[in-house]
């Protein structure tokens, strides 16, 4: 029998956590395509970003693998973006809750996102145990997003929140699952 | 949780908007920008909060004060500014109670019939308003919002609904932008027309218009004529379109730039949304089950 392979994608603005979001709960060291930066304005946020995009995988049995990719944050690259999207079970995009200046990319990149393809997703408000970091009531209505997207708190590093995002994406499969058997019966 | 970061990133009138819609209660404190030698996530240069600008309060998401750091905002400025005192009662008043505060002198000055209840609510809306129309202009500059801080007891706290002043600012950022548009370079100079004397026949003019057009001389830059007449960008700019519109006045224009405003860049011929992927429910169960465990 062939091997059921699924996929997420992780996107959001530069330097937003995407990376270390795979990290946190990949089964395999991640596969980073990271290369060193070029901007001097890139290169003071972080010395290493990904250029196509990151491999996370996590095995659920012998026949079904989920797969995590992590879209590159950078405008430059957008051309991968739909590549990466095509197929998708869900998406998350990820926003770096101390960076005002990120979100109109934020809410730029999910909206792009959205376009793609008709598949449920979350936001992830990273960095949520940063003392600047803005709540997620304001950055609900900061980033317009409406009060039937799920925007949750998240530490990209924490394994624990890293899980929640991911179950909270899966759990908004499901209802969009059952919606459209429901629509469809 | 701190709400901060600088205009250029998130203006005014989206910080209003949130203000509004969170029914938020604190002061928005706006300082000036410092430049620091780091960059932010957008490659723009990181600004530090200097010296403080102005500070907004709000109350259960109603606007209820506004001051700058160039305007006192005292009920006695407030009712000069708004021709309620004259500027010698204003003087007078200021020298006999000195140490009242707003509310106690607002009380004085109804019983003594200088001003109405009326006058000194209306007058503090107007000064409110005022001050957060300038601020929705400004388009760079740090900001925090700190909640639950309010101005002290003796301060008069008018409420003031957003919505209309969010419309408001709006309307007015795109007459700016409007403005900014028409004029973008102020060391540009004016001219009288040919036959200025029979386009001015029978117009009338107001005091700040006349100011302008007695500075009108090819030797002089609209920016100078600002200066020389106090004004900001903003209304000297609104006074040479009005010029210009009627004809009294043409403004000296650059070259237009050879190569022309650039296209605005992204995708092009995007490809059609791919087909949504059947995957069964059972398969989302045990993605669940598998991230619960790990």
């Amino acid at each position: 029998m062939a091997m059921n392979q699924v996929k997420m994608v992780v996107t959001g603005p530069f330097s937003s956590g995407k990376t270390e979001f795979i990290s946190s709960i990949s089964e395999i060291d991640v596969v980073k395509t990271e290369r060193t930066i070029s901007s001097d304005a890139e290169r003071e946020v972080k010395s290493q970003t990904t250029v196509a995009m990151d491999f996370g995988r996590i095995t659920v049995d012998d026949d079904l693998v989920l797969y995590l990719f992590g879209t590159p944050g950078q405008r430059r690259f957008d051309f991968m973006w739909e590549i990466l999207a095509e197929g998708m079970l869900g998406f998350v995009v990820m926003v770096d809750s101390t960076k005002p200046e990120t979100f109109r990319e934020a809410k730029s990149i999910l909206e792009t996102f959205r376009a793609y393809a008709p598949t449920p997703f979350v936001v992830a408000a990273n960095k949520q145990d940063l003392t600047d970091a803005w709540s997620i009531e304001d950055l609900r209505i900061a980033l317009r997003i409406e009060d039937g997207i799920k925007l949750l708190p998240c530490v990209a590093n924490d394994k624990e929140s890293v899980k929640n995002v991911l179950l909270e994406l899966l759990y908004s499969i499901l209802e969009e699952m059952d919606t459209s058997a429901s629509t469809a019966g | 949780m701190p709400l901060q970061g600088n205009l250029r990133d998130f203006s005014t009138t989206q910080i209003l908007n949130l203000i509004n819609l969170a029914g938020k209660t604190g002061t928005l404190v706006i300082f000036e920008g410092v430049r620091t030698n780091e960059k932010d996530a957008i490659g723009n240069i990181r600004m530090a909060a200097g010296d403080e600008r102005a500070r907004v309060a709000f109350k259960a998401g109603k606007l209820v004060q506004a001051q700058t750091q160039t305007q006192d905002g005292n009920l006695v400025t407030v009712l000069n500014k708004a021709s309620k005192l004259t500027d010698e009662q204003a003087r007078i008043i200021r020298e006999r109670a000195k140490n009242t505060a707003d509310k106690a002198l607002a009380l004085l000055l109804i019983n003594a019939n200088y001003v109405s209840q009326k006058d000194i609510v209306g007058s503090i809306q107007q000064y409110t308003l005022d001050i957060v129309y300038t601020l929705l202009t400004w388009g760079e500059g740090p900001f925090r919002f700190e909640d639950n801080l309010l101005p002290g007891p003796d301060r008069i706290l008018v409420p003031i609904d957003l919505e209309n002043v969010i419309i408001e600012g709006a309307r007015r950022i795109r007459e700016i932008e409007q403005l900014n548009s028409h004029l973008p370079n102020l060391d540009m100079a004016l001219r009288f027309p040919p036959n200025p004397r029979e386009k001015f026949k029978g117009i009338h003019l107001s005091v700040e218009e006349w100011r302008v057009v007695s500075y009108v001389n090819p030797r002089n830059t609209v920016r100078q004529i600002a200066r020389a007449n106090n004004m900001s960008d903003i209304e000297i700019r609104r006074i040479v379109y009005g010029l210009e519109q009627a004809g009294l006045v043409e403004v000296v224009r650059p070259a237009v730039p050879v190569d022309g405003p650039r296209q605005p860049t992204g995708n092009t011929g995007r490809l059609p949304p791919p087909p949504k992927t059947q995957v069964q429910e059972t398969v989302v169960r045990k993605l669940i089950d598998r991230i619960r465990s790990l």
